[in-house]
């Protein structure tokens, strides 16, 4: 069977963490060459690059810093932002400039230093900035927070609680456990993520995302090169509805993951149902629970059952995050949602090890960035 | 609603909101204690944050009018991790989500009440907080 939808034919990422001596420049130019190599390409044959932003690198015009850092000169170059969903968002778009004809290959790139290139607690006021500057980060706002708002309402309108929340880090971690390059790997019991210290009530320590200095690159492709199994882009699909969290909708449920999972899932011609393997935004354990009821893996209210129930692991109904998430591998910017992408590829080739989930044929990934305002949707296929 | 401006502004660490052309007004009225809002003469829609144009018609049209001042606690969070030195010196702090009466949802730190005493649904008046020398809308338990 021959598709026309774009391929993913390479994809690498650096291990997360504390990685000394590394550069947020140096990361992109490692996943940069990994993922030519794991496609079987030279540098020489990419023809558009993608990258995104960096809190250490702040340049606005980051795709001409890293080109020149790479010394390639590829005719077609941008920068994509769109917080978590950067990732997601930059697969994306390389998708229609590989099925319009403008390009052959576009390589994906993202990484940050937020842990050993930042101060201590430099990033939660970077990212405290994210908040409207008049409205919202006068009253002492961060990105924990905004989501502990969401996670406060939704527990009271949808009856989730916190023990179903401590499901989810317990999960996540147990994933991460199982990959060699994650952040997180000792054991997490539910007990200690029920006792962890508040940081935005009702959200705990190990409710929220990792810092991590990390990068991943993904190649998106007009065909395959022949290295690998074939995974295409089968589905696509975006919906913002807000930026900041005084204008989300006005009932904290109606997230634009809801429409992006729909369209993606269309243009596929699926449904939740064919899905084998899910790698979705876990910024926070609240995010996931959102995420997961809102797209319709599980009815409004459940979700909390179900990943108690073990329906989120290896072997469960949904296996999702199995790298290990954001909660437990890594987060280091942009990059952090872009790992989900190179876990769901890694899934579909029969690549991930002591991770794998049998016969994984049909992959659905998610990013979100802001407070659930920027949402990307992608339904990746093995054909071959 | 109550003033609390100082006739002389103390000096802060905490940020202050950084005014534009779109809401002088709203911050100049909040330094004389009253929250200003603006009603599109198109749509009737009462139009916040403060901009030229109405997110609801895309009117540039309007009426400024002063809230009555209350409003309900949609949501709320106890924030521990402080953004800044300035904040730490506040932890734990109440961030709320508040529906006016006249329709806007702001941001406001609930405050002068101990946390645990914050539910969703309460009724909260509005007050203004001095920093620097402007005042900040926040929220009160009724
Ligand atoms: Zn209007």
């Amino acid at each position: 069977m021959t598709s026309s939808k774009a391929a993913i034919t390479g994809v690498a990422n650096t291990r997360c963490g504390r990685l000394e001596g590394s550069t947020c420049l140096g990361l992109h130019a490692e996943v940069a060459r990994g993922a030519v190599a794991d496609a079987g390409l030279e540098l020489g044959d990419v023809d558009g690059l993608i990258c995104a932003y960096s809190f250490t690198e702040p340049h606005p015009m980051l795709a001409s810093v890293v080109a020149e850092y790479l010394g390639i000169q590829p005719a077609y170059s941008a920068c994509v932002s769109a917080g978590g969903a950067s990732g997601a968002l930059q697969v994306m778009t390389a998708k229609s400039l590989v099925e319009s004809g403008m390009c052959r290959h576009v390589l994906c790139l993202t990484g940050d230093t937020r842990m050993s290139g930042m101060a201590p607690g430099a990033a939660v006021a970077a990212l405290a900035r994210f908040g409207h500057g008049q409205f919202e980060v006068p009253y002492g706002i961060t990105i924990p927070a905004a989501y502990g708002m969401v996670a406060q309402r939704y527990m009271h309108d949808t009856g989730l609680t916190l023990s179903d929340m401590a499901h989810i880090a317990v999960t996540t971690r147990n994933h991460a456990r199982r990959h060699p390059d994650a952040q997180m790997r000792k054991p997490l019991s539910h007990a200690e993520v029920m006792a962890s210290r508040p940081i935005a009530e009702p959200l705990r320590l190990f409710d929220c995302a990792l810092i991590s200095d990390g990068a991943a690159g993904i190649l998106v492709s007009a065909a395959p090169t022949g290295n690998g199994a074939e995974v295409r882009i089968v589905g696509a699909g975006q919906k913002n509805t807000h930026e900041h969290l005084i204008a989300a909708p006005r009932d904290l449920q109606s997230f634009g993951c809801k429409f992006s999972a729909r369209d993606a899932f269309a243009e596929a011609g699926m449904t939740t149902a064919d899905i084998d393997v899910a790698e979705i935004y876990d910024s926070f354990t609240i995010t996931l629970a959102i995420e997961l009821e809102s797209i319709g893996f599980f009815p409004k209210g459940s979700v909390g059952e179900a990943v108690s129930d073990g329906a989120l692991d290896l072997g469960g109904t949904l296996p999702c995050n199995t790298h290990g998430g954001l909660l437990s591998f890594g987060h280091s910017g942009a990059a952090g949602g872009a790992f989900h992408v190179v876990e769901a590829v890694r899934q579909l080739r029969g690549q991930a090890d002591s991770r794998q989930v049998a016969n994984a044929s049909r992959a659905f990934v998610h990013g979100d960035g802001g407070v659930l305002s920027a949402h990307v949707s992608l339904i990746l296929e093995r054909l071959s | 609603m109550s003033r609390e401006t100082p006739t002389t502004a103390p000096a802060t660490d905490l940020p202050l909101p950084p005014p534009n052309a779109e809401s002088q007004a709203f911050w100049d009225a909040a330094r004389d204690g009253h929250l200003l809002l603006t009603r599109c003469t198109a749509c009737d829609a009462v139009q916040f944050p403060p901009q030229h144009s109405c997110t609801a018609c895309g009117g540039t049209t309007g009426n400024p009018f002063t809230a009555s001042g209350t409003g309900e606690i949609f949501t709320f969070t106890i924030n521990h991790r402080a953004p800044s030195p300035a904040f730490k010196a506040r932890a734990p702090y109440i961030i709320a989500l508040v529906d006016l009466a006249e329709g806007p949802r702001l941001m406001m730190n609930v405050i002068n009440c101990a946390p645990e005493d914050v539910k969703i649904g309460m009724t909260v008046k509005i007050v203004f907080e001095a920093r620097g020398d402007m005042a900040l809308p926040q929220a009160e338990l009724v």
